[in-house]
Parts: C-alpha cells; sequence; structure tokens
C-alpha cells in the first residue's frame, strides 16, 4: 500500500512537472510544433513525406499540346517561387510572415511530368509522386479538366492539392473538396467583373457568339457570361462548342459569321484561342462584329500579333504593370524578369502565389498534418498578395481575390515589346463571387 | 444554325478542308500503300515543312521559296530516315514500325520545340492572297481560296506521276505486288526510298501550304495526323484515289454538321469511319487484302 502510493504520488508529480514545463516550452515557443507530429495520426503522405530534411512537391503542368506555352510559363512561377521559400526571400516573408528559410524549417524540392493537359495523365504522374516522393502537395493544371480529376485524387489519397490555372466554377464548386484549393479567377468572377464593362461599352440587348472549348472550363465560363449577359438583355445567337486543340476553326467561324451576332466572346483557351483569334480576324469576322475575351490567356497577345487584341477587353489573373500599384506585384515583377528575361504574365504568378500561400498555411499551422494545414486555409485569415489583401473562403477553398480588366493596346501605342494591354479596372473580389452553395460545393471529410 | 447562306458556305468550305486533308493523306496512303509502313511521323513532318518552310521566309521574306523549302527539306528528311531508320523495319512486325515512327515524330517535335519553343510562329499569305474575297452570299478568305487551288493542282501531279509515268507503275505495282515487282529484276529498295521521300515531301508540302492558315507551333501536326488517319481509313489504306475522296468526305463531315450541331463535328467523322469499317472495312476505294 505504501510502496503503492508512493509510486502513486511519484507517477503524479512527474506527471505535473511534465506538464508544466512543456506547455511552458510550447508557449513560449522554444520548440517547434513539428515536435508533436508524433501526436498527429498518419495520413495520406503524413508523417513520412515530412520526416527528413526536405518536403516534395509534385509539379504536373502542360509541357506539350494546346497549353504547353501556358504550362511553362506556370512552370516558371513554381520554380522561382521553390527557390524563393528555400532561400527564404523577402516576397515570401512578405506574404508568409512567418516564413525562413524552407517550410517549417525544410528545404523544398520538387519534380515535375508532362501532363499535356490531359486528366489521365496528369493523375498518375501525381500518384507516381505520391508513392515514390511521399510528395506532401500537388500542383499544376492549365486544364480544369485535370484540376478537378487531381481535386478527386488529392481528397482519396489525403494529399493536398493547389490547384494551377483552372477558370471552371466547378473546381471550387461542385467538384470541390477539403484537399483542394484554388487561387485564381473563375468563369463566375470573370463574367462578373467584365460583365458591366462589356455591357458598358456595347450596350443592352446585344447578340452575342461564342466560341466554347468542349470542357468543364468552356462550358462553366460561358454559361457564366450569358447568364450575366442575359440580364442585360442579352442573347446568344451562337455558341460553338469545338474540341480542345481543333486544328482548324473555319467551320465553327462561318456559323458565326453567319449568326448576326453583334459581339465575340471567345472563351477558347491556350493555342485554341490564339487560332481561333487569327482565323477569326482571316474570315473577317472582326469587320462584323468586336471581340471580348472573359478569361484571358498568357501570350495571346503576343502570339496572336498584328494589334489583333488592341481595344479588346478581357479578364484576367494579374498583369505586370501593376507593379505601379502593389508593392508586392513589384517585387515578384522584378525578381522574374531578372532570372528568365521576360514580364511574367498571369500563369507565372497564379503558381509563384499558390505556392507562397501554401508556406504561410503551414508556417502557420506550424506542421505538415493536413487536416491542420487545411483549417489555416480555412480560418479565413488575410494575406498580403501580389493583387493586394487577399483570403480563401472555408466554405469553397477559394481565394478571395481581385480581378483585373485589361485593354489591349494599340501596337503604336506600346511603350515596349511587352506592353500589350493597359490595366482598366481592378475589380475587389467578394462582390463577384457567387454564394457558397450556389454551384453545389461539399467539402468532404478532413480524415 | 441552318441558313442557305451558311449551308453554302460551309458546303464549300468542306471542300476546302478536305482539299487540304487529301493532300496530306496522300503522303500517308503512299507510302503505306507501297511500303507497308504506317508512318505515325507523317504529322510531325507536315510540322517540319511548316517550320523549315518559316526559317526560308524568315531569310528571304519570299513564299514560293518558303514552299521550295518547305518541300524539298522534307523530301531529303524523308530519304535520309528511310535509308538510315525506315529500311532496317520492313521485315520487323507493325509494332515495331508504329514505335519506331512514333520516336521519330516525338524526336522531330521536340527537337522543334527546343530551337523554337511552343510559342506560336507565324508565315503571312503571300500578299496577292491576302485579304477576303465575297463570293455571292459568303465572304472566304482568299488565301484558303488560293490552297484550293494549289492542292489540286499538287493532287493532280501526284496523280500524274503515279498514273503516268514509269515510277508510278512499279509503285502501284508495288501496292498491288511487292514480290512481284522484287522477282521482275526491280531494285524494290530504291523504289521504296524514292516513295518514302515522295510521301514526306507531299507532307512538307502541305505543312507550308498550310502554314498561313494556322499559326505554326511543335504541335501542329498531332491532331492533323489523327484526322489524316481518319482520312484514309475512309478512303482506303494504301488508295490515293481513296485518300482524295475520303479527304473531301471528311472534310464535308466535319463542315456540315458543324452548322448542325458544332459539338458534334469531330465525334460525326470518327462515327463516319466506324461506319465504313462496319460496312466496308477496307474502305470506300481499297483493295481488299492487300497484306
Amino acid at each position: 500500500m505504501k510502496k503503492g502510493s508512493s509510486t502513486s504520488r511519484r507517477t503524479f508529480l512527474q506527471a505535473v512537472a511534465t506538464g508544466a514545463v512543456s506547455s511552458g516550452i510550447a508557449a513560449s515557443g522554444l520548440v517547434g510544433r513539428s515536435s508533436w507530429a508524433k501526436e498527429y495520426p498518419p495520413i495520406g503522405t503524413y508523417p513520412a513525406g515530412s520526416s527528413g530534411n526536405s518536403v516534395f512537391i509534385g509539379i504536373s503542368v502542360p509541357r506539350t499540346g494546346t497549353y504547353a506555352v501556358q504550362g511553362e510559363d506556370e512552370l516558371k512561377g513554381y520554380q522561382l517561387a521553390v527557390e524563393h521559400i528555400n532561400a527564404g526571400h523577402p516576397l515570401i516573408k512578405a506574404i508568409s510572415p512567418k516564413s525562413g528559410k524552407g517550410v517549417l524549417g525544410k528545404e523544398v524540392k520538387y519534380g515535375v511530368a508532362d501532363s499535356a493537359a490531359k486528366p489521365n495523365t496528369a493523375v498518375q504522374a501525381q500518384q507516381r509522386f505520391i508513392t515514390e516522393n511521399k510528395a506532401v502537395l500537388m500542383t499544376g493544371s492549365t486544364s480544369s479538366a485535370v484540376a478537378v480529376a487531381l481535386n478527386k485524387l488529392a481528397q482519396r489519397e489525403k494529399v493536398l492539392y493547389a490547384a494551377g490555372i483552372s477558370g471552371s466554377n466547378d473546381t471550387t464548386g461542385k467538384d470541390c473538396v477539403r484537399y483542394g484549393v484554388r487561387q485564381c479567377f473563375y468563369g463566375q468572377t470573370a463574367a462578373a467583373a467584365i460583365g458591366p464593362l462589356v455591357v458598358k461599352t456595347f450596350g443592352k440587348g446585344k447578340k452575342a457568339a461564342y466560341l466554347t472549348p468542349d470542357y468543364t472550363y468552356g462550358h462553366t465560363v460561358t454559361k457564366s457570361m450569358e447568364d450575366y449577359l442575359k440580364t442585360a438583355g442579352w442573347t446568344t445567337a451562337t455558341n460553338q462548342v469545338a474540341p480542345l486543340g481543333a486544328p482548324d476553326y473555319s467551320s465553327y467561324l462561318l456559323n458565326i459569321a453567319n449568326s448576326g451576332a453583334d459581339v465575340l466572346l471567345n472563351v477558347n483557351w491556350g493555342h485554341d484561342a490564339v487560332l481561333s483569334t487569327q482565323q477569326a480576324k482571316q474570315f473577317g469576322i472582326f469587320d462584323k462584329m468586336k471581340l471580348v475575351v472573359p478569361y484571358q490567356t498568357p501570350f495571346l497577345a503576343r502570339e496572336a500579333g498584328g494589334g489583333l487584341l488592341s481595344g479588346v477587353y478581357a479578364a484576367t489573373d494579374f498583369w505586370w504593370t501593376l507593379q505601379d500599384k502593389y508593392p508586392l506585384a513589384k517585387m515578384f515583377v522584378e525578381a522574374f524578369d531578372a532570372k528568365y528575361g521576360y514580364k511574367p504574365e498571369w500563369g507565372a504568378n497564379n503558381a509563384y502565389m499558390e505556392f507562397a500561400l501554401w508556406a504561410d498555411a503551414v508556417e502557420r499551422a506550424g506542421t505538415f498534418y493536413p487536416p491542420d494545414v487545411i483549417k489555416v486555409y480555412e480560418d479565413g485569415h488575410k494575406i498580403q498578395s501580389t493583387v493586394g489583401e487577399v483570403y480563401f473562403r472555408a466554405a469553397d477553398h477559394q481565394l478571395v481575390r481581385p480581378v483585373i480588366i485589361v485593354r489591349g493596346k494599340k501596337p503604336a501605342d506600346m511603350k515596349n515589346k511587352e506592353d500589350f494591354y493597359d490595366v482598366v479596372e481592378v475589380v475587389p473580389g467578394e462582390p463577384l463571387m457567387q454564394k457558397p452553395d450556389a454551384f453545389g460545393c461539399k467539402l468532404g471529410d478532413y480524415t | 444554325m441552318f441558313t442557305w447562306p451558311n449551308l453554302l458556305s460551309q458546303l464549300f468550305n468542306g471542300l476546302a478542308l478536305g482539299a487540304l486533308l487529301a493532300l496530306i493523306s496522300s503522303g500517308l496512303t503512299i507510302i503505306y500503300g507501297t511500303l507497308g509502313v504506317l508512318n505515325l511521323a507523317h504529322g510531325a513532318m507536315f510540322m517540319l515543312g511548316g517550320y523549315a518552310g518559316y526559317v526560308a521566309y524568315q531569310a528571304t521574306d519570299s513564299f514560293i521559296v518558303a514552299v521550295l523549302a518547305g518541300t524539298l527539306f522534307l523530301l531529303v528528311v524523308g530519304v535520309v530516315i528511310e535509308r538510315l531508320i525506315i529500311r532496317h523495319f520492313y521485315d520487323r512486325p507493325h509494332e515495331d514500325q508504329l514505335l519506331v515512327t512514333f520516336g521519330l515524330s516525338i524526336c522531330f517535335v521536340e527537337i522543334v520545340r527546343f530551337f523554337f519553343s511552343s510559342l506560336s510562329v507565324n508565315v503571312p499569305a503571300p500578299a496577292i492572297f491576302s485579304g477576303i474575297t465575297q463570293l455571292g452570299v459568303m465572304a472566304y478568305p482568299t488565301y484558303r481560296l488560293a490552297v484550293v487551288g494549289i492542292v489540286a493542282v499538287a493532287l493532280l501531279a501526284l496523280y500524274l506521276m503515279l498514273y503516268r509515268t514509269r515510277l508510278g507503275m512499279i509503285v502501284r505495282a508495288g501496292i498491288e505486288d511487292p514480290v512481284m515487282v522484287d522477282s521482275l529484276g526491280i531494285n524494290v529498295f530504291r523504289v521504296f526510298m524514292v516513295v518514302f521521300g515522295i510521301g514526306s515531301m507531299a507532307a512538307g508540302f502541305a505543312g507550308i501550304v498550310n502554314a498561313p492558315v494556322v499559326s505554326l507551333t511543335p504541335d501542329v501536326g498531332e491532331a492533323i495526323l489523327v484526322q489524316t488517319f481518319v482520312v484514309v481509313v475512309i478512303g482506303g489504306v494504301g488508295s490515293f484515289p481513296g485518300a482524295v475522296l475520303g479527304g473531301l468526305i471528311a472534310g464535308e463531315i466535319i463542315s456540315i454538321t458543324s452548322m448542325i450541331n458544332p459539338g458534334y463535328a469531330y465525334v460525326m467523322l470518327f462515327a463516319a469511319m466506324t461506319l465504313v469499317l462496319l460496312v466496308r472495312p477496307h474502305g470506300l476505294l481499297g483493295t481488299r487484302g492487300r497484306e
């Protein structure tokens, strides 16, 4: 009895002492929360993916096919972000104030796979990164079909996925997942941002023709534009749906030329946008109707050439002259230009921001344990970005961020060879967004 | 969207699209018909022709020089490839031939991407063919009109070569019965090399003629290759007249369907191919049991 009570007292004292000391240490921040990692149950690639000195990110971008140019640009944004994260660059620290070098002191490594903008190719590549490299984060897409597929993979494998370029309402709508987040603008916000300007410029009660790529991105962007313009009495003269990577648009353009439309809204993206815009010019479409680009493609003005975009309004995520307005944009544009020798387009900026936002979430969580990181994404904290203050919406994991409206410049008005657009308006993000459940988002489980 | 002006426009556009598809497909079908090699690098060769022409255009500002350069460069590429690689695969299984030509196409595409990046490049139409021509109820790009004429002349030249020359006779005999041609003492290997060169040249010519219509990227041949196979299957594998007929049918299917429901334009192309395979497996003008 005596022995028993003595043991009991000693155990009690030890427990109290240990508790006091450890809570004191934790409160004083003497050790990182990663030392508590053992308390979390394994999930996805946790803890295997973050138990060493480095963590791995799987990047799948299109380096071939219709979206290759945009994929390469996106990749450059990711690479610059990794370089900055590992070096503790001031720009990363401005976005993610708790960041030091690396993420929670661990070096960030990455692998790159060519997705060719095909969902199954991207899923196979990311599955390999998860299995072989224990990736703690997946990213990359310039097609919403890929983003939606990787969303599903992320939720199944319980590995975070930060969508790359993805303009479909579905990515954070009906196909949203707990393990997926999106930084960039999308059909709904694009339409709500550019719609008023389109109506103001061309008037009410006009007829619109659409060129729509035949997958989730195209369908939802066109629907959002139609819905908005309908409120101003616009009707749809024709909606020409074409497959991704169509080699020729002549038959679609003839239908548009004969449709009697006043405005052509070209929803095509990547090389499809370049080719369809050039061929529309060949068919004399722009003598009959005006062009609007609801969801701008990086490099469109440059590739289409011939001042085809001059006077054309487009909604976008970022344009480099925003550096005059936002100090972080200036830092980003200068760092990117110094490394790659050209001004970044929005795909690169989007990629950079995704990684910076992820670093911020992990640093704030103090752990790589995915449910905790997700909860930080969801806590609504404000973040300084290259387009001002932004935050993630908890209900659908969509970043609430402004949409940028640009207008193509005439070649004669360009101050340098990359001065393709004037920034017309920076439209605040919050009023542009639909109600969180409007597109049927159900996020799913944390574990 | 049915209106009479639109129907007329689409019928004409189908002809123009089909003419170009026929030209590209003819090179593929001549090679397959004679050599039995299904050349998966044909799309990449189409692309190479465009880029060779683009380089020549940059240097000279002459579209005619560009066409000559694109065509001749691919003749040389075809002959060299045949000598160095393809020749060793005539007696190998079809799978090996598919793999080696697929590998070649990847090499061609990535070499071009290495030097030119994925950013598209443009070869403008010659000045006399720029702009739009009003044809009754429709306005049509002048250069596309010119392409119909250019392709018609090119197909006629190929036809005359295949049906009115001794070489053509040997090639057609080779399509029907290569063993017999060989046993008649004709140097089949030399004929094969020439045929592969001519087939490649047709792809190169089509590539540079098509360049002002599309903007060139390293991947420009990929989508075309798929359509080309459909054309060849519809027309009859190995049949030159079949390639012309198949091309025109494919062009009209894409154009007419797009008028009714644009989302099904390319789907209908494959549906037509499936129908042909079911009803006439050797194609509309193909001969049964070429093997």
